[in-house]
């Protein structure tokens, strides 16, 4: 909800230039579909992600996102479709040899052994010497802050400093693209926050790719360079966060992003002359005197701290709208008067919610 | 929780554990009389002497080899077949998973005398004489049973992410197996087989219907109590099997005790 997508405006638009410039994607889904049984978890999609990107896949659970990050792991097979991983098709490739690493929502340590040897396992399969796997693995180890751990289990960390060995055990292969699942769910809100910068932090430091998933859209908007917003298995729209938030393109992204108001497309034929849903965002209504474009009914209000939120019935259809803190609060039960900027009325494709 | 047990019940679980126990005890003095034709009681004298007579007694070793044989022949049987049907059932959803896993709990739930019956009947159907292997794979049903309950639990408390991860790192499916899922499950898997070699070894009903000519070592116990000489060497056979039985059964609870940090469930 509070998305600040200003803050990582600039530094996006310098990393999709030279994402542009650079041909080959990182990772490319061609139609990709996975079908479990009727069920079309991921639906003919379409993506390409670019080297060094921090790229996010949000939606809400069940929307695909999920599966899209094993279809590039290779834990799952696509029903349909290609996926190429730099240049190469990978659709058949077994996961253990595909040049991505995971950090997995449930970190998945391998609880038999120590720290040490958890982020040494994939330089162990390799083949590597043991001196030269546990020198690698304790440098990957002081990498996420964690030098001192090296002789402890897994069982005897914290949450949070799991994380950082499962980033570790990632990492220390050097892989060209890492995918993380739902990297911060488990954890509290203020570790969430310490994390995020540094995840992203990490990600400049190293320019590999990242691809994370995740439902929090605040999340994905102040971490991530790109955003594909997944629902029911499609991708409803790719974009920076802030092309996203500002200029949703369909219903759905409006609601799930940016949390938006949506106005049907009856409401906008009246408003614009134009038959398609449109989106309204809360902050960009202002309560008028006279002339307004809709008139609402108050059904309820919210102090949220820096503003206050009304809830408005107009016509059956449901508004917020952010007031300042420092504008008077209507009554509930009265009417009032709404209008806005020309241009803040986004209107979208036609699917609906 | 801990409250002081009254006397009642200290005097009645006192008695129970008696009753429960004394007679094996019974057993166990009786391998040191110096009678041999009835059990008499008190016991007219002590010796060692029936040690030595067993030792020196040819039908004790081949049975003891017998029963040797099937059981370890079993277990490996039941080791190999219960943890990849308990892999199968824990890891994949496919169409008749509960009744596999029904069906392969069955033979334990029989009674064994069913799974004797059944069995006998179906190896005369199929023109199998009856050898050294037809008592194997009656054992092998209920082996099986023991090894699969147990490696399906440990296999259900492995969070599947981890073979997922060793894959992720570059493992292929046989080194996944070797340093992850082994691991992970030797514990159960050594208490499973324990227990089905303990549970092969003193059994009596379904051997009854599978053998042959041949005797296990409790057939033999059993064929030997009617008979009226050396009974002090059934005894001492019993010690026996008392000692290889008891030991597995305590070893496989000490393994498992104290699992209680499950394999990948921590967060």
């Amino acid at each position: 909800m509070d998305a600040r997508p200003d803050q990582v405006a600039s530094n996006n638009r310098i990393l999709r230039q030279s994402a542009l410039e650079s041909m080959t994607p990182a990772v490319s889904l061609r139609s990709v579909s996975r079908h479990f049984g009727q069920v079309r978890a991921v639906d003919a999609v379409n993506l390409d992600i670019a080297e060094g990107e921090f790229f996010a896949l949000l939606g809400p659970s069940g929307s695909g996102k999920t599966t899209c990050l094993r279809l590039i792991a290779g834990f799952e097979q696509p029903t349909s479709g290609a996926v190429v991983i730099f240049g190469e098709d990978a659709t058949r490739v077994p996961p253990y040899r595909r040049p991505v690493n995971t950090v997995f929502q449930d970190y998945a340590l391998f609880p038999h052994l120590n720290i040490l040897d958890n982020v040494a396992y994939g330089l162990m399969v390799r083949g590597e010497k043991k001196a030269a796997r546990h020198q690698a693995a304790e440098e990957a180890l002081s990498l996420v802050a964690l030098g001192g751990f090296a002789g402890r289990k897994p069982s005897e960390l914290s949450g949070g400093q799991r994380q950082r060995v499962a980033l570790a055990r990632a990492l220390v292969l050097k892989p060209k693209v890492l995918l993380l699942d739902e990297p911060l769910g488990a954890l509290d809100l203020k570790l969430r926050e310490q994390m995020q910068s540094e995840l992203k932090a990490l990600q400049r430091r190293l320019g590999i790719t990242f691809i994370f998933v995740t439902h929090d859209q605040g999340e994905a908007l102040s971490m991530a360079d790109r955003v594909a917003v997944f629902d029911r298995g499609h991708i409803q729209q790719i974009g920076a966060p802030q092309d996203v938030y500002d200029r949703p393109e369909t219903p759905f992204v409006a609601d799930f992003v940016g949390s938006s108001n949506v106005l049907p497309s009856n409401m906008v034929e009246q408003l614009a002359g134009q038959s398609v849903p449109a989106s309204l965002r809360p902050e960009q209504i202002r309560l008028t005197d006279t002339d307004g474009k809709l008139i609402g009914n108050v059904i309820g209000s919210a102090f949220l701290g820096a503003a206050n939120r009304i809830e408005l019935d107009v016509g059956g259809v449901r508004l917020s709208v952010l007031l300042p803190k420092t504008a008077a609060v209507p009554d509930l039960g009265s009417l009032v008067n709404l209008t806005w900027d020309d241009g803040a009325l986004h209107v979208m494709r036609g699917e609906h919610v | 929780m801990h409250s002081k047990a009254s006397l009642g019940l200290k005097i009645t679980a006192t008695c129970g554990l008696l009753f429960l126990h004394l007679p094996i005890l019974l057993i166990f003095v009786y391998a040191f009389t110096t009678e041999d034709k009835s059990y008499q009681w008190p016991p007219p004298g002590f010796t060692l002497e029936w040690f030595g007579v067993t030792w020196n007694r040819p039908d004790v070793w081949e049975a003891l080899g017998l029963s040797l044989r099937v059981a370890a022949i079993s277990t490996v049987i039941a080791m190999v077949l219960g943890t990849l049907c308990a892999a199968a059932v824990a890891r994949f959803k496919f169409f008749g998973r509960e009744t596999i896993s029904l069906l392969v709990i069955l033979p334990i739930a029989l009674p064994g005398i069913i799974t004797g019956i059944s069995l006998r009947s179906a190896f005369n159907i199929a023109d199998i004489p009856f050898s050294f292997w037809t008592i194997v794979l009656g054992h092998a049903t209920f082996c099986i049973v023991v090894v699969y309950n147990n490696a399906v639990a440990r296999f259900r408390r492995t969070s599947g992410s981890l073979v997922e991860a060793s894959m992720d790192l570059g493992a292929t499916y046989f080194q996944t197996l070797r340093f992850v899922i082994m691991p992970n499950i030797a514990t159960a898997l050594l208490a499973g087989g324990m227990l089905a070699f303990a549970l092969s070894f003193d059994e009596v009903i379904v051997t009854t219907f599978t053998a042959g000519q041949q005797q296990t070592l409790p057939i033999w116990m059993l064929e030997e109590l009617v008979r009226p000489r050396q009974r002090p060497v059934t005894n001492v056979v019993a010690l026996l099997v008392v000692l290889v039985t008891f030991i597995p059964i305590l070893a496989a609870y000490y393994l498992t005790r104290g699992t209680e940090t499950v394999a990948g469930q921590g967060k």
